[in-house]
């Protein structure tokens, strides 16, 4: 199978501070990897750098575009970016008023990425919206109602409607359940799980909960300091850690 | 296929060899499994025999590449070619996961919000069967298995251990494949439930796969097994 994107002695540092340090790996299509760490430890940064929202002090990242070429990411004029960004992949952001129009309708919000990619049809913009709705668990009836007056959760899920609806080939998601009531978390979870199944999507998810990585990726990234300190299967990453690090991560963790 | 034929070896374990380093307690090191060898072949059911803290489920767990390898190799039979999975790279264990080896605990990991008919029936659609077989599938496994039809829609987590058990077997068994690892998963059953886990799994070994397990139940074990492996604890070191 061929990967569908490659990160090869990928680094960013800020001035002379290391936000991450050449990291390496693959992505398959289809593929939900985790990266995990405590806060600080690079995450964000490792993603938004693969992302190309930030730039590379050093290393590449290649991208396998629909069309069949490989892209190389750090070569990208802000214009291909855009596109990229537009066509073929979606992005879910911790807080999703980040992600979220505010002032525009929750239907409008799902739509808005279709009428970039050229749909003009009101009619079936609704309707699309209103299934998209219904697909994560927001009654449909709210569709003219904006999202300012939805709780966390409902946010939350109205930007992951917002970013699938236009089937992105790669979704980089960060933390999207952190700070939501663990009933919440485990209803968005639920749904990532099935849609990423379903759409048969690649991701790559920063999340520093394991119990998440183990439920949605079957590889794990492990980071420390800017450094990747070990990554792999997650079952085995979580059951038989190697580093240090990650037997005091998997050690911490509460059991109930 | 008569007997006289030898079935083709479908795991092959050399020098195998497991420990734990726990960096967070001083670096103990843990030595469990040293110098293993066996080799199963298609057809067979060898059960590992010994008492609790010879490394049973710890053997189970490397060769699923649930842990690491320490020493040694675990070569597969995948696709009719001889994999090491001590060697395999993630998406390649993932691949052996899917089609060859499959893996049955004694605890169900439980998903939270989804039912138990679509857990059964979730490896199916993984390899590539579609929706509705797949749950027409799990349905009838699930039937033989005696979990009550009511409990089907609803997320295990508030079943009994014996219900819970029997999901995880079904899960489990639904994809044939041509190996398969079984860590005690008949420890809560009845001797009804006990006796159609029994019927799979000589039923799958009748088809061909190898089988290789743990059962403390001494019924259960004869009744399954067509060979021993006995295993010991280490000496402390």
């Amino acid at each position: 199978m061929s990967a569908l994107l490659q990160v090869r002695g990928l680094s960013h540092h800020y001035g002379r501070r290391i936000g991450c340090e050449n990291v390496s790996f693959d992505l398959h299509p289809g593929e939900l990897l985790c990266i995990v760490g405590e806060s600080g430890s690079g995450k964000s940064t490792l993603l938004n750098t693969v992302a190309a929202q930030l730039t590379p002090t050093a290393g590449a990242v290649h991208y396998h575009q629909k069309n069949g070429d490989w892209l190389d990411l750090g070569a990208l004029s802000e214009a291909d970016r855009r596109r990229l960004a537009r066509e073929e992949w979606g992005f879910v952001t911790q807080n999703p008023r980040d992600g979220l129009r505010l002032n525009v309708s929750a239907g409008a919000n799902v739509a808005e990425r279709l009428m970039a990619l050229g749909q003009r049809d009101y009619g079936r913009l609704r309707d699309i919206a209103r299934g998209w709705l219904e697909r994560v668990e927001i009654d449909p009836a709210r569709i003219d109602d904006a999202p300012t007056g939805f709780s966390g959760g409902m946010q939350q899920r109205l930007q992951i409607a917002r970013t699938l609806v236009t089937q992105p080939r790669l979704v980089f998601m960060d933390e999207p359940t952190a700070g939501l009531d663990v009933s919440v978390q485990a209803r968005i979870l639920d749904l990532l799980r099935r849609l990423v199944n379903e759409l048969g999507l690649a991701a790559i998810m920063v999340t520093h909960d394991l119990a998440v990585a183990r439920l949605l990726a079957a590889r794990t990234i492990v980071m420390q300091g800017g450094h990747v300190v070990e990554s792999g299967l997650t079952d085995q990453i979580l059951d038989d850690p190697q580093h240090a690090y990650t037997q005091l991560l998997v050690s911490s963790v509460l059991t109930t | 296929m008569t007997a006289a034929i030898a079935s083709p070896a479908m795991l092959e374990l050399r020098g195998l060899a497991k420990s734990f380093e726990l960096h967070q307690q001083r670096d103990t090191r843990l030595d469990v499994l040293d110098d293993i060898d066996l080799t199963l072949h298609a057809g067979e059911c060898v059960v590992l025999s010994g008492p609790s803290g010879a490394g049973k489920s710890t053997l189970l767990r490397v060769i699923y590449a649930n842990y690491r390898t320490s020493r040694g190799a675990v070569r597969v039979r995948h696709d009719g070619n001889w994999l090491d999975l001590a060697e395999a790279t993630p998406h390649q264990v993932l691949d052996v996961r899917r089609r060859t080896l499959g893996y049955v605990s004694q605890f169900l990991r439980v998903i939270p919000r989804v039912p138990a008919l679509d857990i059964v029936a979730e490896p199916l659609i993984g390899a590539g069967v579609s929706v509705e077989d797949a749950r027409q599938q799990a349905s009838a496994l699930l039937h033989r298995l005696n979990v009550p039809e009511r409990l089907w829609p609803l997320p295990p987590g508030t079943f009994s251990g014996g219900e819970q058990q029997r999901v995880n077997i079904a899960r489990g068994l639904i994809v044939p494949r041509p190996l398969l690892l079984l860590d005690e998963p008949t420890a809560s059953l009845d001797a009804g439930n006990r006796q159609v886990v029994a019927q799979l799994l000589e039923e799958a070994r009748n088809a061909g796969s190898a089988v290789l397990g743990i059962f403390h139940d001494e019924d259960m074990r004869d009744r399954v097994a067509t060979r021993l492996f006995p295993m010991r604890p280490m000496a402390l070191a």
